[in-house]
């Protein structure tokens, strides 16, 4: 398997409570992982590890390894800047930026300067706000507030502003709960079609979703993870009781 | 992903360091007064100063002490704050259970922080022109009554941010028990928000025994402590702003005292709040 | 999971079909009756703010029948004696002050609150609130005192003779005034008079930002001070000016502290080593003559009432933004 990210002995705490467990695991390049658990099983945690958003909370701490392209992204001359260039966030909702829907997806092209020109960013725009499927919903309308817009067309414009600033890995982090089931649809459809390009993991509690979604999969349980695989062997034949009761619905 | 030093980078730097710089001046300004205060008023504090008042050429550096301010200090905060009490706790209450965040309330609300706003210099004057209209002189009544409109908005400013933070549920519970507002104002409400309530009632006295502005016009001063409320009375601020005008060292000195006396009352009754507050929130629903 | 059997009613302990009792009524009333009563209490607020204003006029009311109010307002003559009653020495001062004193806050604390609500612990933080109560609850006659003692003297010996020296060719700064006694002295004490209320309201503006907004930037690859300056400045610039302006309402209206290191000279300022004699100070130290004088009684009421509309127009204006984003006040 061509690993993208590799996690060797992971482990996380919030103050003295043990969220992850001694998480040793590889992500496969240019796919769809789905890291599934019932609710509390540190899924957020471990995906808040892959762009260092964990130590945005206070009193966390983390040991191990978490290696993008062989390379830990903990060590310490690292710039925390460059690996959330390179590790996209869709959140669980949709958190427009104070400003218009232009503005919106250049931002983060010009906070790292990747342009030269006014043109340059305006194909840009274009570009992403298409490739996030929003492009001709507001064409006529890139310099309104872009909280004008509906919860679901903020999500994809939240998907075209992490794209813009041209990542390999995007995460999700059950970025279809707070939609509506049309919108989700939306957002799913362009996840699968972005799989071509990008490492893709998303967290989700919602098994169908996952279904849907994956390649491969981590079924994680209490801060551990409790089997990994491609998504076919672990969904028709998991190798853990626990895996097995979890998929059965009984939790 | 190693790191280059971007101009970001070392813009981001800089605007850290600048700010944990002004965070200390700012800290350490809280130091240096309170430093200059001590230093200079601890020598100077001996227990006539408290335990005396003022005797014959105290202001020209003879015998005696401040008593007569402090007595008068307490007098006059107590008093406004006891008026104040009378008035704020109806307020706030009525402001949460009947008004709510209506547009009135939202009116009242207004009303209280523009009198909040108010320098205490313009209620001292306020002070006077009613003090004059009702044919009263520099009495501590009158300091009583301007203390209390200082303290008023204050207070039930701080009861009504306590009593707003009151868990919704509960009074949906009390509703639902069948209480009328009256009761779930009387009953549920002033015992949950007793803590708080407490904070408030020690914030304003605070400001009222801080206060020199208002008791200037309202109060007076004078060296005997007063025995009814139309006699004027000390207080600690002016005690040391008197003081402190005398060109005598020895007086200069006592006034220094004095700030320190005030200084030590003060900082009391904000920690004790605190820890009142701790003490009481037993009953409390976080 | 097997159920618990519920228990059968017997037919005197069905509720059904009772009428609902009309004893409440006297309950009621209480509650009615205390409604009116409780809500004439709350109107005192409203009525107190208008009392003051119109008692204040009215007793300013007697002088303006004598001199213009443009006359009184732009005059630069004192002489109560002599029956002039020029305001603007007063006025000029009252402002010199607030801004020297505003100047020097309003950086440091802005990025106090910066610091504090971006960067800091919470284990910072909670030292800081009750360090601000602290700075917040001790009284403006002993900030007078550490001015008198430290920042008089620290400005007569040290800061005018280097202003003197470097700058003394900038108006604003040229140094006439022997003593230390002057706007500098009593903007210095201003600024860390109202710091710790500027910090205090502008912490709780940045704070209303939501905590998903400021990693939307991160998440971009944002530095901190990137998404500070783009999204959090942005986002609170209204509540940051209206926790500014109500900041320098309290200093414009900040008695006893000034009046002890500013000099009280009724002359219109040049520079910040001028004295100044700024409105309240003005009427705390004269109230005791202003009946022995004709017309002075009004001048000083007047006084006050010119310094209540100033602090009256800013007030309801940054009280007006701050209940907006806030829907409430910092105690």
């Amino acid at each position: 398997m061509d690993a993208h990210i590799q996690i060797k002995n992971l482990n996380a705490y919030y103050d003295d409570i043990q969220a992850l467990k001694d998480v040793n695991i590889e992500l496969p390049r240019k796919q769809i992982t789905v890291i599934m658990g019932p609710s509390g099983c540190g899924k957020t945690t471990l995906l808040k590890t892959f762009n260092r958003f964990l130590e945005l909370t206070d009193k966390t701490s983390i040991t191990g390894e978490v290696l993008i392209d062989g390379q830990n992204i903990y060590e310490r001359d690292i710039d925390v800047t460059e690996v959330r260039k390179r590790v996209g966030l869709l959140a669980q909702r949709p958190f427009p930026l104070p400003m218009s829907i232009y503005e919106n997806v250049a931002y983060g092209m010009h906070i790292h300067r990747m342009k030269n020109n006014r043109n340059e960013y305006r194909k840009a725009v274009r570009h992403y706000l298409e490739v996030a499927g929003l492009y001709d919903e507001v064409k006529t309308r890139l310099t309104n507030p872009a909280t004008s817009l509906s919860i679901g067309q903020q999500q994809r414009l939240c998907l075209a502003r992490g794209l813009a600033v041209e990542p390999e890995i995007i995460l999700g982090d059950e970025p279809t709960s707070a939609l509506d089931p049309v919108s989700s649809q939306h957002i799913e459809g362009r996840l699968l079609g972005l799989k071509e390009q990008y490492t893709i993991v998303i967290v989700t509690h919602t098994l169908r979703q996952a279904k849907r979604l994956a390649d491969y999969v981590i079924y994680m349980y209490m801060g551990e993870v409790v089997e990994s695989g491609p998504a076919k062997e672990v969904f028709n034949n998991p190798k853990q009781e626990r895996t097995r009761a979890y998929l059965e619905g009984q939790f | 992903m190693k790191k280059h030093w971007h101009r970001r980078h070392i813009i981001e730097a800089f605007v850290k360091a600048v700010m944990i710089f002004s965070f200390i001046i700012v800290a350490g300004s809280l130091g240096l007064i309170l430093w200059t205060v001590i230093s200079r008023g601890l020598p100077a504090l001996t227990w006539s100063m408290v335990s005396q008042t003022p005797k014959g050429g105290f202001y020209l550096g003879k015998e005696g002490g401040i008593l007569n301010a402090i007595i008068g200090s307490l007098y006059l905060a107590g008093g406004g704050t006891l008026i104040a009490l009378l008035f704020s706790l109806p307020i706030a209450l009525y402001l949460e259970t009947y008004l709510g965040d209506s547009r009135r309330g939202q009116y009242v609300r207004l009303a209280l922080d523009i009198l909040w706003g108010i320098p205490s210099i313009v209620y001292g004057a306020f002070g006077f022109i009613v003090m004059l209209a009702f044919g009263l002189r520099a009495s501590l009544l009158g300091g009583i009554i301007a203390l209390a409109l200082i303290e008023l908005p204050i207070m039930t400013r701080a009861m009504d941010e306590v009593i707003r933070r009151m868990p919704a549920d509960l009074e949906q519970a009390a509703l639902a028990l069948g209480s009328t507002r009256l009761e779930i104002a009387t009953r549920v409400v002033t015992r949950q928000m007793l803590p708080g309530i407490v904070t408030a009632i020690l914030l304003a006295f605070g400001r009222g025994i801080g206060d020199a502005a208002a008791v200037l016009f309202t109060a007076g001063y004078t060296d005997r402590i007063p025995a009814s409320i139309l006699q004027p009375a000390a207080s600690l601020p002016l005690a040391v702003f008197f003081q402190l005008g005398m060109p005598y060292p020895e007086v200069q000195k006592r006034a220094y005292a004095s700030a320190l006396i005030l200084t030590i009352i003060v900082l009391a009754i904000s920690l004790g709040s605190r820890w009142i507050a701790g003490r009481l929130s037993k009953y409390v629903m976080k | 999971m097997d159920r618990q059997a519920i228990p059968v009613l017997t037919e005197s302990q069905k509720m059904e079909g009772r009428k609902f009792r009309p004893s409440l009524t006297s309950r009621r009333k209480q509650d009615q009756t205390a409604g009116r009563v409780l809500f004439a209490v709350t109107l005192l607020p409203i009525a107190l703010v208008t009392l003051i204003t119109i008692g204040l006029a009215a007793r300013f009311w007697p002088i303006l029948k004598v001199y213009s109010f443009w006359d009184l307002v732009s005059g630069t003559v004192w002489k109560p004696q002599d029956g002039l009653f020029g305001f603007w020495p007063f006025i000029s001062g009252t402002f010199w002050v607030t801004i020297v004193g505003a100047g020097l806050a309003i950086p440091p604390c802005i990025l106090t609150a910066l610091y504090l609500s971006e960067y800091a612990r919470q284990s910072t933080r909670a030292i800081m609130k009750p360090l601000l109560d602290l700075l917040a609850a001790i009284p403006s006659v002993v900030y007078g005192v550490w001015g008198v003692i430290a920042i008089v003297p620290l400005v007569e010996k040290n800061i005018a003779p280097f202003f003197e020296k470097y700058l003394g060719f900038v108006p604003i700064f040229v140094s006439k005034n022997p003593t230390g006694y002057s706007i500098l002295s009593g903007g210095i004490v201003l600024a860390v008079m109202i710091a710790p209320f500027i910090i205090a309201v502008t912490y709780e503006v940045l704070m209303t930002v939501s905590e998903g907004l400021r990693q939307a930037s991160l998440a971009v690859g944002a530095t901190q001070w990137q998404t500070i300056r783009s999204i959090i400045l942005k986002q609170t610039m209204p509540g940051i000016i209206a926790a500014v302006v109500l900041g320098a309402t309290r200093a414009l209206g900040e008695t006893m502290a000034v009046l002890m290191v500013v000099g009280n000279v009724p002359q219109v300022p040049r520079s910040i080593f001028d004295t100044a004699y700024p409105l309240p100070a003005l009427i705390a130290n004269n109230y005791g003559e202003m009946m022995s004088i004709p017309l002075y009684d009004a001048a000083l009421l007047g006084a006050a009432f010119i310094l209540l509309v100033i602090i009256l127009i800013f007030n309801i204006a940054s009280t007006l933004v701050l209940q907006r984003m806030l829907g409430k006040r910092w105690v």
